[in-house]
C-alpha cells in the first residue's frame, strides 16, 4: 500500500468520505448495533440463559410471539429446551465476538512481530518465517483452524476439553491467520527501512529496538489496521464454522455457531427460529464488518479510490 | 524457468514430508497404540509381544520410514472407532465427495462465467449491480447457513427434496454412484447447490474483473476502430483472452472446495470424506485424521503444482501473485 498522509489530516478526510457513503453508515450501525446488544447481554436480555432456574420445559420450543401460540415473554421463542432465543443470541454474540477479537489480536501481535523480524533481520530468519507461510497460505485458513483444533483435542484429556475449548478456538484461528500481518508488514518493513527518517534514527545511535517498536512500527500500523478489521469478519466465521461443525464451543457456552449447530437439530420438526435468528444475527454482523473493511481498505488505499 | 520449477518441486516434496511427519506424531504419540489393538485386559507380556509385531521397538527414524512407505502403499492404518482399515473406508467415502464436488463445480462454472461476462458488459447496468452485490453476500454468508436455509425452504416448508443421504447409489465395482438414479438427483441437487454458491460468486467476480480489464486494453480498442461487431469482440477475443486465467485461478480455487466439503457434508449429513473427517475429529479417531491430512496434503501440493506449471505455460511473468485472491 501507498504511503498515509498524515494522521490528523486522514482522520477529517475519513469522516468526510464516511458522511457521504450510505453503505458504510448503514454497516457501521448494523456493527455497532449488534456489538453493542452483545455487550449489554447481560443487562439487556429477557433471561438468563445460564440460570436453569428460569427454564421451564412447559415453555420448550414456543414459536417468536407474533406467530400463534408465542407470547411476548420469549420474544424470538425458544429452543428445545425452554430457554429464550433472543437471551441466548445475546450472550451467544458476546461469546462469538470475543473470541473473534481475541484471535485477531493474537494474530494480528505474532503476525506483525514475526514480519518485522522478517524484514529487519533479513536472512535466516526472514526464508524460515516466510517459507513457513508460504506453506501455511497454500491450504485455507478454515482448514488449518480445523487441523489444529483436532489436535488439540486429541492430545488434551476428555474432561478438560469444555473449559480449554475456547482458548483452544482462540489459538487454532489466530494460528490460521498470523500469516497474512506478517508478509504484509514484512513487506512494508523493507520498503521503509531504506528511507531516511531510519536512517537517521540509525545514525543519531538509536538502539535498533528502539527504531523498530518507535520509528518502524507506527508507519506500518494502517495497512494491518485495515486487514485487522477485514479479517475480524473472517475469525467470526470461523469459529462459527467450527462450532457449527461440532469442534468449536460446546452446547454448555454456547456461541452463535453452537446455537445454530443446536437448532438445525430441532429444523426438521419445523421449529426453525431456534437456528434461524442466530443465523441471521451472524450474517448481519459478518456483512457488516465485511463492508466496513472493504470501504476502509477503499478510502484509505489512494489506488482503489475513483474506479 | 527449469530451476523454478525444480524449486517448487523440492518444496512440495518437503510439505509432504513435513505433513507425513505430523501425521506421524499425532499417530506415535496420542494415545496408546498397543492399548487400543489390544483391548484393557491384555498382559504385559501381551502387550511386548504385540508392541514388538508392530514394530514399535524401531527407532525413530526407521519407524519414520516404514510409515511412510506404508502411505505410499495406500496402508493408513487401523481406525480407532469402526476397527476397519482406513484405506477401506476412504475408498468407500470418495465417490460420495468427488460426485458432490464435481456437480457443484459444473453449476458454479455454468453459472459464474456468463454472470461474470453479464456484469463486465453491463457495469452500471440496474440488474448488473444487483447482482454484483448478491455476489458479495455469496462469499460472506457462511456456507451452513446456506445450506440450512435451503433445507427449511426445500426440504421442510416446500418438501421437494430430501435434506439428508445420497439417496439411491449404484455401485459400479468399488465406485457408488448416486447419479444414475432420480433419488440420487434428488440428493445431490441441494447439497451440490451450497456448495456450488461460493465458487459461483468467486467465479463469477473473477471473470468480471479479468472481462473489464482486457476490453480496456489495445488490441479491443483496434478491433473496434475497425468495426468489428460488438459479439466479435466480446466473444472472439476478449473472452477467448480471459478463459486461461480463469481456468487456471479457478482450478487453483478448487482447494478452497474441500474446506467447503467438510461443512456442505456436515450440514447435509453426505456421507463423504469431509463428514468422515469431522467425526474423525469428535471422536479423535487418530488414523483417519491423519490419513485424511495426508490425503488433503497430497491434493494442494499436486494443485499448486500444476497452477505453477500451467502459469509457465500461459505466461512467462509468472504471475504468482495474482493466484492468491480469495478465501485465506
Amino acid at each position: 500500500m501507498a504511503p498515509q498522509p498524515r494522521r490528523r489530516l486522514r482522520d477529517s478526510d475519513l469522516l468526510w468520505r464516511f458522511r457521504r457513503s450510505p453503505v458504510a453508515i448503514g454497516a457501521v450501525t448494523l456493527a455497532a448495533g449488534i456489538i453493542l446488544a452483545a455487550l449489554m447481554a447481560p443487562w439487556l436480555a429477557p433471561h438468563d440463559p445460564r440460570d436453569l432456574a428460569s427454564v421451564s420445559l412447559l415453555d420448550a420450543s414456543d414459536p417468536p410471539a407474533w406467530l400463534d401460540g408465542g407470547s411476548w415473554q420469549y420474544p424470538l421463542g425458544t429452543d428445545g429446551q425452554g430457554r429464550d432465543v433472543l437471551s441466548a443470541i445475546l450472550f451467544g454474540a458476546r461469546l462469538s465476538l470475543t473470541v473473534g477479537v481475541a484471535a485477531v489480536a493474537i494474530a494480528v501481535v505474532v503476525g506483525v512481530g514475526l514480519g518485522l523480524l522478517a524484514g529487519w533481520r533479513g536472512g535466516i530468519a526472514d526464508s524460515a518465517i516466510m517459507r513457513l507461510a508460504d506453506v501455511q497460505l497454500s491450504f485455507p485458513a478454515i482448514l488449518i483452524a480445523l487441523l489444529i483444533d483436532g489436535v488439540a483435542r486429541s492430545v488434551l484429556p476428555r474432561h478438560a476439553q469444555s473449559e480449554t475449548a475456547a482458548a483452544v478456538l482462540i489459538a487454532a484461528i489466530a494460528s490460521s491467520f498470523w500469516v497474512q500481518y506478517a508478509r504484509t508488514v514484512r513487506g512494508l518493513t523493507l520498503v521503509e527501512r531504506g528511507k531516511e527518517y531510519i536512517q537517521a534514527a540509525r545514525v543519531s545511535g538509536v538502539r535498533p529496538a528502539a527504531i523498530v517498536l518507535g520509528h518502524l512500527l507506527p508507519n506500518v500500523m494502517g495497512p494491518v489496521l485495515v486487514l485487522a478489521t477485514i479479517n475480524l469478519a473472517l475469525a467470526i466465521l470461523t469459529e462459527a464454522t467450527l462450532s457449527f461443525l461440532g469442534v468449536g464451543l460446546p452446547p454448555t457456552q454456547p456461541s452463535l455457531g453452537t446455537l445454530i449447530r443446536v437448532g438445525d437439530d430441532f429444523l426438521l420438526s419445523g421449529d426453525w427460529w431456534i437456528a434461524i435468528f442466530p443465523g441471521l444475527v451472524l450474517a448481519g454482523l459478518i456483512l457488516s464488518v465485511n463492508l466496513i473493511g472493504d470501504w476502509l481498505r477503499e478510502t484509505l488505499d489512494p489506488r482503489l479510490r475513483g474506479t | 524457468m527449469i530451476a523454478f520449477l525444480l524449486h517448487r518441486l523440492c518444496q512440495g516434496v518437503l510439505v509432504l514430508l513435513a505433513i507425513a511427519l505430523i501425521a506421524f506424531a499425532l499417530f506415535n504419540y496420542v494415545g496408546d497404540p498397543v492399548s487400543g489393538i489390544a483391548g484393557q485386559d491384555a498382559g504385559l507380556a501381551d502387550r511386548a509381544r504385540l508392541r514388538q509385531e508392530l514394530g514399535l521397538d524401531d527407532g525413530v527414524a526407521i519407524r519414520f520410514g516404514r510409515f511412510v512407505a506404508g502411505l505410499a502403499r495406500g496402508d493408513f492404518g487401523v481406525s480407532y472407532q469402526e476397527a476397519r482399515p482406513v484405506g477401506q473406508i476412504i475408498r468407500e467415502k470418495l465417490p460420495a465427495t468427488l460426485e458432490l464436488s464435481a456437480v457443484a463445480a459444473l453449476i458454479a462454472a455454468a453459472a459464474g462465467v456468463p454472470l461474470g461476462i453479464y456484469t463486465a458488459l453491463h457495469r452500471r447496468g440496474r440488474l448488473a449491480r444487483a447482482l454484483l452485490a448478491l455476489s458479495l453476500m455469496g462469499v460472506s454468508l457462511p456456507t451452513f447457513l446456506i445450506g440450512i436455509l435451503l433445507i427449511l425452504v426445500f426440504s421442510v416448508w416446500l418438501r421437494w427434496l430430501p435434506s439428508f443421504g445420497r439417496g439411491g447409489v449404484v455401485a459400479i465395482g468399488w465406485w457408488t454412484t448416486g447419479l444414475l438414479t432420480v433419488a440420487g438427483w434428488r440428493a445431490i441437487l441441494l447439497p451440490a447447490l451450497t456448495l456450488a454458491l461460493f465458487q459461483t460468486a468467486l467465479i463469477m467476480r473473477l471473470v468480471r474483473a479479468e472481462m473489464i480489464e482486457v476490453l480496456r486494453a489495445d488490441f479491443i480498442r483496434f478491433g473496434r476502430a475497425r468495426g468489428l461487431t460488438a459479439r466479435a469482440l466480446n466473444f472472439g477475443h476478449a473472452l477467448k483472452n480471459i478463459l486461461v486465467p480463469v481456468i487456471t485461478i479457478g482450478g487453483l480455487q478448487l482447494g478452497s472446495t474441500i474446506a467447503f466439503a467438510i461443512i456442505t457434508e456436515t450440514v447435509f449429513q453426505w456421507p463423504g470424506m469431509g463428514l468422515m473427517f469431522i467425526q474423525a475429529v469428535t471422536f479423535a479417531d487418530i488414523p483417519i485424521m491423519a490419513a485424511y491430512l495426508v490425503l488433503v496434503g497430497l491434493f494442494f501440493v499436486t494443485i499448486n503444482l500444476t497452477t505453477d506449471l500451467l502459469y509457465l505455460a500461459i505466461d512467462p511473468r509468472l504471475r504468482v501473485e495474482r493466484a492468491r485472491i480469495g478465501f485465506g
